[in-house]
């Protein structure tokens, strides 16, 4: 599993897509970053904070801004570095490698999934500089950053599961990436339906995004974690489950 | 299932193995064993159920029905204990083209859980064994279609498993590399068990020890490679008649089983082992001035047991080479080579 898992993890090293990802994110979170610092340091907005008494701190207004559209960002990101997971090795007909070697195709989908988690937590850890920078010229609310990580590992872990399983179902990356996006997209939007009514119900509980919001608030509900681990457990089961089908 | 009691030396056992997609039998009820310090050359036309054979064989797909064992360990019972012992080089060489040579072997040893200790030694060797000396560095994806066949090789020898089971190991290799390759699979056949796929039937005569043969996913041919030649009682002979009488007057000559007509002037005469017509043939040719400029003895080779045993279609009593399916052209310029080579 973790020879799978490291031998991931370095070839994205290796390909210029992962690269560039990181390049390119770094630089719009870095304007994001940017732009929200000096919104936040506008006198009539420091002034406008300064008489309410309940206002919210830098925390909330910048780091949970910044988290917010890592979110979004990562929507797009994720399907691009998942979808050639599987669908590549169908692709080179690599598979049988690791098919005719002593591995379980549970190790083998952990293996995998290991692998791009580490290279998603490589790009956080980049990110997370930038708030942390705040700190040398003010004080952050660890409690809200720390939950904010929480659900944005979360979130990319559920992504990347996503990802993953239509992966196993294509031998086209393409496919994967688009087939990945629309999943992830859906999954976002799909508690809109109920927003416009007014009240909560499935829906919401299965939008992703309601689950992240509460994080991002500093909320740590438990009901928030189980969704994301039964997202993530679910998906890697039916990559199993589909590769094992592949056999019969 | 107990295989407590299978001989030890048994390597790969095969047991009533069938293999349906959907409704189409790849695989019908094939059972066979290999021995330890056997090479099996197995043989079929495309679409036989060969590659599904291998395949099963190696774990990536499932039998129907059926048991198949490798070193001594069900593979469905016991799959990861049995791929352990089995190194596989299929069809097409898995390779990872974005890695190196040497990294790639590296990768391959660990994943069959060798001892990192060992995993340098190992590598160093296959890459010693497979003449990957100069291109270790190198990325995959840069070499040669030749060199992506060895490392295809050596990732299935890496971990010294006692099963090998290669799917057309020498193809798109030079002739120099074929004799090495060659020879490297004649020295895993002394401590291991080979299974070998191929189209190139010297290759079998060349290197294996038993003989399958594989058509409509069931076995029509098992043998050892002497059996299998001893067996082969009727010979042929081939015979250049610059003015040839009609057909029938070379059927009359006595012992001549058949006649098979190459060319305006070639003939290839069947007669029985132990009554060769050459001599009344001679005599005849001199008589009617027939022109006999050609007589070769010819030997029934191994393509010509393959094309019969295979061409299940076309009627066997009337064995004509021109009305042969597109699978014997292919072999025609090997069996050109091999009746240059008897005469």
């Amino acid at each position: 599993m973790w020879t799978i898992a490291v031998r991931e993890f370095r070839s994205f090293f290796l390909s210029p897509l992962a690269w560039s990802i990181l390049g390119v994110i770094q630089l719009i979170f870095g304007w994001v970053f940017a732009i929200l610092l000096y919104w936040y340091l506008q006198p009539d907005i420091q002034s406008q904070l300064a008489n309410h008494p309940e206002a919210p701190g830098l925390t909330d207004i910048v780091v949970r801004n910044l988290f917010e559209w890592m979110g979004m960002v990562l929507l797009l990101i994720v399907p691009l570095i998942t979808m050639r997971l599987i669908s590549e090795e169908r692709r080179n007909r690599t598979l049988p490698l690791l098919l005719s070697s002593p591995v379980s195709l549970t190790s083998i989908i952990l293996g995998k999934y290991l692998g791009v988690m580490g290279f998603f937590l490589v790009m956080l850890a980049m990110l997370m500089l930038m708030p942390l920078s705040l700190l040398l010229g003010g004080t952050l609310d660890f409690g809200q950053v720390g939950a904010g990580v929480l659900g944005v590992t979360l979130l990319i872990g559920a992504f990347t599961a996503i990802g993953l399983y239509i992966s196993t179902l294509t031998a086209h990356p393409t496919v994967a990436a688009i087939g990945t996006f629309g999943a992830l997209l859906m999954l976002w939007m799909v508690g809109w339906a109920d927003q416009a009514e007014e009240q909560t119900g499935v829906l919401t509980y299965l939008s992703i995004t309601e689950h992240y919001h509460t994080l991002l608030k500093g909320v740590f509900n438990s009901q928030d974690v189980v969704y994301y681990v039964l997202v993530i457990v679910l998906f890697l089961t039916l990559s199993v489950q589909r590769l094992e089908g592949d056999r019969i | 299932m107990n295989h407590g009691n299978m001989n030890s030396d048994t390597l790969i056992s095969v047991k009533h193995l069938w293999r349906y997609y959907d409704h189409f039998c790849a695989v019908k009820d094939i059972s066979f064993e290999v021995k330890r310090g056997q090479i099996l050359g197995f043989l079929g036309p495309n679409g036989a159920g060969k590659s599904t054979t291998m395949q099963i064989l190696t774990g990536t797909l499932a039998p129907s029905l059926g048991e198949v064992a490798v070193g001594g360990y069900d593979l469905l019972d016991q799959p990861l204990a049995a791929k352990q012992a089995l190194g596989y080089l299929p069809e097409h060489p898995p390779l990872y083209h974005d890695m190196r040579v040497d990294e790639f072997l590296k990768f391959c040893a660990k994943l069959h859980h060798l001892p990192s200790a060992e995993v340098t030694t190992a590598v160093n060797r296959v890459i010693d064994q497979c003449g990957l000396t100069g291109v270790r560095k190198r990325l995959i994806g840069n070499l040669s279609k030749g060199y992506q066949q060895r490392v295809g090789i050596a990732q299935a020898i890496v971990h010294t498993p006692s099963v090998v089971i290669l799917d057309e190991p020498t193809i798109g290799l030079d002739p120099i590399q074929i004799r090495e390759i060659r020879d490297l699979i004649r020295q895993l056949g002394q401590a291991h068990s080979v299974i070998l796929s191929t189209h190139i039937l010297s290759e079998v005569q060349a290197l294996c020890s038993q003989v399958q043969i594989i058509n409509h996913g069931q076995l029509v041919l098992t043998d050892t490679i002497e059996g299998l030649f001893s067996q082969i009682q009727t010979t042929h002979l081939q015979v250049g008649l610059r003015r040839p009488p009609a057909i029938e007057q070379l059927r009359q000559i006595r012992e001549v089983e058949a006649v098979e007509v190459i060319d305006e002037t070639h003939f290839r005469l069947r007669h029985s082992a132990d009554h060769n017509p050459a001599e009344e043939l001679v005599e005849k040719s001199v008589a009617n001035q027939w022109g006999l400029f050609e007589l070769v003895p010819e030997k029934r080779s191994l393509e010509q047991i393959f094309v019969e045993l295979t061409r299940t279609e076309v009627a066997v009593n009337e064995p004509t080479m021109t009305t042969t399916s597109p699978l014997s052209d292919n072999l025609s310029t090997d069996l050109i080579l091999k009746v240059k080579e008897a005469a």
